[in-house]
Parts: structure tokens; sequence; C-alpha cells
């Protein structure tokens, strides 16, 4: 496996990463490829170092050892904003969103324009990141709540706001943690139907822990295990590891 | 960034956008232009016609710490770094100033009994028989008048640079803040030869020849003071206007879902931190004007937590409210401290207390929950408020779809 192959046929070449907080390895030595248009879905049971690669990837967490290839970029060395600014998006666990703001305006801090000091103090409200902004409500069913204080949402309204922040950044590869969690039985379904409307056209990596959501979404599953890979590959051959069954789904 | 082409068509679909933020609407929507049209008839007619010149130097001193408490509206209020040494930058550009007048009030003439005429007072008394390096560039009105903005700038480009580069923020920044002003005032006392010490500089008489210790000097003064506050509010607003104040508030609350989404936040606190030791230069060099002297008393912990009270009383998310607030605690600090001067402090603190905890949006809290609504008698108020959070969109049919149990391994991972 060249380095080379790796940069220019994938997306996201994840290769021999590690970290080590005190010595404890939360991700021991974890490689793992994502295809272009891919919709990768990494399980794996508590602690197995999960959203500890999403820190990884998005420079949240500096990695020990390894390597990150974004399209033959190596993202162990920039800064969180220059990884945001080459094409990766990151939703976090919880719902992060400004909740003093309203989704209007969560909305336009998050269009990716003015983002420098100067930019953000002479950046002007035109047509085009009003059109962006009422677009993107639209993705996420909030278009009747433009004007409404975020803190006001509800749950899972928040996290689709999350979703729409990232989404309006227009990122290559979008990472999503537990994207459903905490959500309603209706809420789950419309927000499956939202994550494969808005996949299309780009790589994305999801983590989540509802099976039933697993299936209907992932095109491959990646499982972690006390920071390594266990298993790789369809969601039927994953099912049936018999390694898997033990560590983390027969239970 | 937009293209040229472009602006015709935006304009045009601007004009029917509801959301559309531009020009003079934009940078003072709702009461803002009345707010700051109140203030600037009551500071600019009503006070100067009614107070005698003593009283109203006094609230021009007063208003030299409006500078400090409008930059911490942005600073603290917006964007959550609380500064407990604000005092070093008013210091700072009060210092500037002195060092001009003192340098001016100093000529061979009128200094010609001390061992070495044509130096300050403080330094012969100190056997210092040379003017120090530093001081020489002083000699220069506009070199004084762009060191009181650059030099407690610089000053605090260090700081924050040092601090937000490395992350430190919340209480660890507020105690390094006023570490640095204990740690000034005690360099400032220390060198008493170069800073005049404890006394600070004193016996400031002139400004290029215009004595401004006379009455017409102190009316002028005074207004000059004012003006450069409003040119201070008026800044505030459009940086509080702009996606920059957005920001801020969202730094605020979640600096890390700002900076995933491709902000480098640091870049931001530092030039907020900046901009707020900007006004509190100016504040203090206008303090130097008026008072006539700058000493180290304005610049250590205690005059920078009065100036955060001052700000926390008017409310530390109004511009204007940090300027009444300033004003009233003054007001009170006058009043009280002239019959029970023992007390002041212990009062100053349970008034601290007290409006963090009942009102924590200090005065212009309390107007915009009880006196604004007597104004607008409008239906539109109650349209505008979103009475309660909205159930989600979709009403949840909880009962046609029951739990699922789906599949062989759902809910296991769980």
């Amino acid at each position: 496996m060249s380095e080379k192959k790796a940069a220019k046929d994938f997306v996201l070449a994840v290769e021999g990463l590690t970290v080590s907080f005190d010595g404890f390895k939360a991700v021991n030595d974890l490689s793992f490829y994502v295809d272009e248009g891919e919709i990768r879905v990494i399980i794996g049971p508590n602690g197995a170092g999960k959203t500890t690669v999403l820190d990884l990837i998005c420079g949240k967490t500096k990695s020990t050892a390894g390597s990150i290839k974004f399209r033959g970029m190596e993202l162990t060395k920039m800064t969180e904003h220059a990884i945001v600014h080459n094409g990766v998006g990151r939703k976090f666990q919880n719902p992060s969103i400004y909740e003093d703001l309203t989704v209007f305006e969560n909305l336009e801090l998050s269009f990716p324009r003015g983002r420098s000091v100067l930019g953000a103090l002479f950046f002007r409200r035109d047509a085009e990141v009003v059109e962006a902004v009422e677009e993107v409500a639209e993705t996420i069913f909030l278009k009747d709540q433009l004007h409404t204080t975020a803190g006001l949402l509800s749950h899972g309204q928040k996290q689709w706001l999350e979703i729409g922040m990232l989404l309006i950044q227009k990122p290559d590869l979008l990472m999503l943690d537990e994207p459903v969690a905490g959500m309603s039985v209706a809420e789950r379904k419309r927000t499956a139907e939202l994550l494969n409307r808005i996949t299309k056209g780009r790589s994305v990596i999801v983590i989540e822990h509802d099976m039933q959501f697993v299936e209907d979404i992932a095109h491959r599953v990646t499982v972690m295990h006390q920071g390594k890979t266990l298993s790789e590959g369809s969601m039927e051959r994953v099912k049936n590891d018999p390694k898997v069954v033990e560590v983390y789904l027969g239970h | 960034m937009s293209m040229p082409n472009q602006s015709s068509m935006e304009n045009s679909a601007l004009v029917e956008n509801p959301l559309s933020q531009h020009g003079l609407k934009a940078l003072f929507p709702k009461h803002d232009i009345i707010y700051l049209a109140i203030l600037a008839v009551f500071l600019g007619i009503l006070l100067p016609m009614t107070l005698d010149i003593f009283r109203l130097n006094l609230v021009g001193k007063y208003l030299t710490y409006a500078f400090v408490a409008v930059g911490l509206v942005l600073c603290w209020g917006y964007g959550g770094i609380l500064s407990l040494g604000q005092g070093v930058f008013f210091g700072l550009g009060g210092y500037c100033m002195a060092m001009f007048l003192k340098l001016e009030a100093s000529d061979p003439e009128s200094t010609k009994i001390q061992s070495t005429p044509g130096i300050p007072d403080f330094m012969d008394w100190n056997q210092i028989t040379e003017l120090p390096w530093f001081w020489e560039p002083f000699y220069s009105l506009p070199f004084a008048l762009i060191a009181i903005l650059v030099v407690p700038t610089i000053f605090a480009y260090i700081i924050a640079v040092a601090m937000f580069k490395r992350r430190v923020g919340g209480v660890y920044f507020a105690i390094i803040t006023q570490a640095i002003a204990s740690i000034l005032t005690i360099l400032i006392i220390g060198q008493q030869g170069y800073t005049g010490g404890v006394n600070g500089i004193t016996d400031l008489r002139t400004l290029l020849g215009w004595d401004i210790r006379t009455d017409s000097a102190k009316y002028i003064l005074y207004y000059v003071n004012f003006i450069l506050l409003m040119l201070c509010l008026l800044a505030a607003q459009f940086v509080r206007k702009s996606k920059l104040g957005r920001l801020l508030v969202a730094m605020r609350g979640r600096e890390d879902r700002v900076r995933f989404s491709g902000y480098d936040v640091s870049s931001f606190k530092i030039f907020v931190f900046c901009l707020g030791a900007a006004f509190s230069a100016i504040g203090g060099a206008m303090f130097t004007l008026q008072v006539g002297f700058m000493s180290p008393s304005f610049v250590g912990i205690v005059p920078s937590i009065e100036m955060v009270i001052f700000c926390a009383v008017g409310g530390r998310l109004s511009i204007f409210g940090a300027v009444y607030g300033t004003l009233l605690v003054n007001w009170a600090k006058t009043t009280f401290s002239e019959s029970f001067p023992e007390l002041w402090l212990f009062a100053m603190g349970a008034l601290f207390i007290g409006v963090v905890m009942a009102f924590p949006n200090g005065l212009a809290g309390i107007y915009k929950s009880h006196i604004e609504p007597l104004f607008s008698r409008k239906p539109k108020m109650f349209e505008k408020k979103p009475s309660t959070p909205k159930p989600a969109s979709a009403p949840e049919p909880v009962s046609a779809e029951p739990p699922s149990i789906p599949g062989s391994i759902s809910a296991m991972g769980k």
C-alpha cells in the first residue's frame, strides 16, 4: 500500500494513527480508508475510541503518531480552522449550536465567507448569503423557524440545525458524531432521509449506535474495539463476524 | 468579497428581503439610534446646562471611565473575556499623555531652581540628571497622541497573543490580567525616578501653551471627551452589529463550534481585547487632561475591578448602559464617600454582588424588561416574542409507531 496510491485513490487515508493520553492508547495503530462518495459508519462499544478518531481528523486532538491524509494533504500538522477550510466538517455528539442566536444567525455564521477578523467586521448579509441560508433551512426542516432563538428549539431540531451549519460550509468530508442520538422515532426517520439526501456527492463518516439507522445508511462499516479496527466491510459481513458478535453485538 | 457586477442584483433583491441589513438601519436597528440621541442630549446639553464647572468636570472625569466600560461590554459582555486589568491600558494611555504635558511644564525657565533644570521635577528629586531616552520622543505632541493609542494596544496584543494562542481563558485569564495590573503598579511605584512613583505625574499645566486648568479649557475638554466617547460608542456599535459581534456571542457559548466552523478563535479574541485596550487608553488620556495628573492609583487591581463594576451595573450587554452605569456608580461613590469614606468599599462590594445576583444584565436589563414595554404598546410586540418553544414541526406519532425493534441486532449497541 504505497502512500502515493493512498493519497490519490481515497478521500481520506488514515494510517498507523495512534494517540496516547498519559500512556493510555485511546487510538492504537488505526488504519482505514474512505472512498470518494462513501458513507462510512464507525461502530463499537463505549470507549472504543470512535469519537477520538473524529477529534484527531478534525484537529481537536493532536496525534502521537501516524498520518491522516485528506486528498493527499496531511491533516495532523494543520490548525483546526485550516482543516475546515480544506473541506472537512464535523458535527459534535451533543448538539453544539449558538443558543443565544437565531437559527438564521447560526447558519449565517457558518457560511464560508468573511472568516478573518476584517472579513467578519465588514461582512455584508447579501442575497447570496440569504439564499444559501434559506436553502439549507429548508433542507433541515427549519424554514419556518429562521428567527427563532436556537436555544428554544427541540433537541432534534438542534441536531438538524448543527447538520445544517455543516451543510452550508459545503464540506467534501462530513463527519457526524451520533446524529440521531436522543431523537424520537419520527425524527430518526426524517434524519435518515435527510442524511441520504445530503450525502450525495460527498464522503461521510458517521458514528452511530442505532443499528437500524446504520443499516439504512452505511456503505461500509468499521468496527472499533480498544482503539483498533476489529472488523471492516459491509454491514452483512460485519454482522456475521464472530469477533464482532463477541465484543459488541452478541449479547 | 462579492463581485462588483452582482451588486445591483443584490440591492434589488434586498429591497424585498426582510433579512437585509444595510446602511444606517443596520447599524442602529430598533431604538438604538434613539438611545444614542438621548445619551448625546443628556451628556452634551443637559449636564453642561445644569451643572457648574466643578461638577461638570467631575462628570467629565467619570466619563473617562466610561470608555473602559464600553470596551468591557465588547470584551466581557459579548466575547466572554473578563479582564480585571483594564486599568493597565487606562493608565498607559494616561501616562503617555502625562509625559507630554509634564515635559512641556518642565521648561528650563520654570525649573531653574532644580539642580538639573529642564527635566521633570520628580526626576530631579531622585538625583537623575538627564532625561531618560524613552522620555525624549514625548516632546512631540503627534508622537504622544500616537503613543496613547499604540502603546496600550501593542501591550494588549502581546498579552492576548500569549494567552489566547495557548487557549488560556476564563478565570485564568482574569487572574493573569489582574496580576499584570498589580505588576505594573509595583513597577511604576518602584521606578520613581522615571515615573514619578506613587505620586504619579503631577502639576500638569499647558497643552502647546494652552492652559488646561482654566474653566473655559475645562468646558472644551469636556466636549472633546464627549465627542470621543460618542465616536467610541459608534465604533462599538459597528462591531456589535457586524458579523464579528455575533461571532463573539457565539464564541462565548460554543468556542469549539466556532473553531470547527473555520474561524481562528484566538484572532477574534485578540482583536476585541486590543479594541477594549484602545478605548481604555483614550479614556486614560482624557482623564489626564481633565484632572491634571496621572498616578498608579488608576492602574492597579482596585480601579480595574471598579471599572468592571461600572460595566456590570450598567449592563454588560449594553454599550449605552455601561455609560449610565459608570456615571451612577461614580456619582454614588462621590456622594457616599464624602459622608462615609470607610463604608464606601463595602457598599461597592455589596452593589457588585447585588447586581450580579439580582440583575445580571444591570440597568440596561431592568430597562429592557420593565420600562421598554411601557413605550411600545403596539401589538407588534407580542408577535415578536416567541412565547414558548414551538414543538417539533412534525407532531410525533408515537402511538402510531411503537418503538420498533428492528432486526436482530438493533438497540444492542446502546
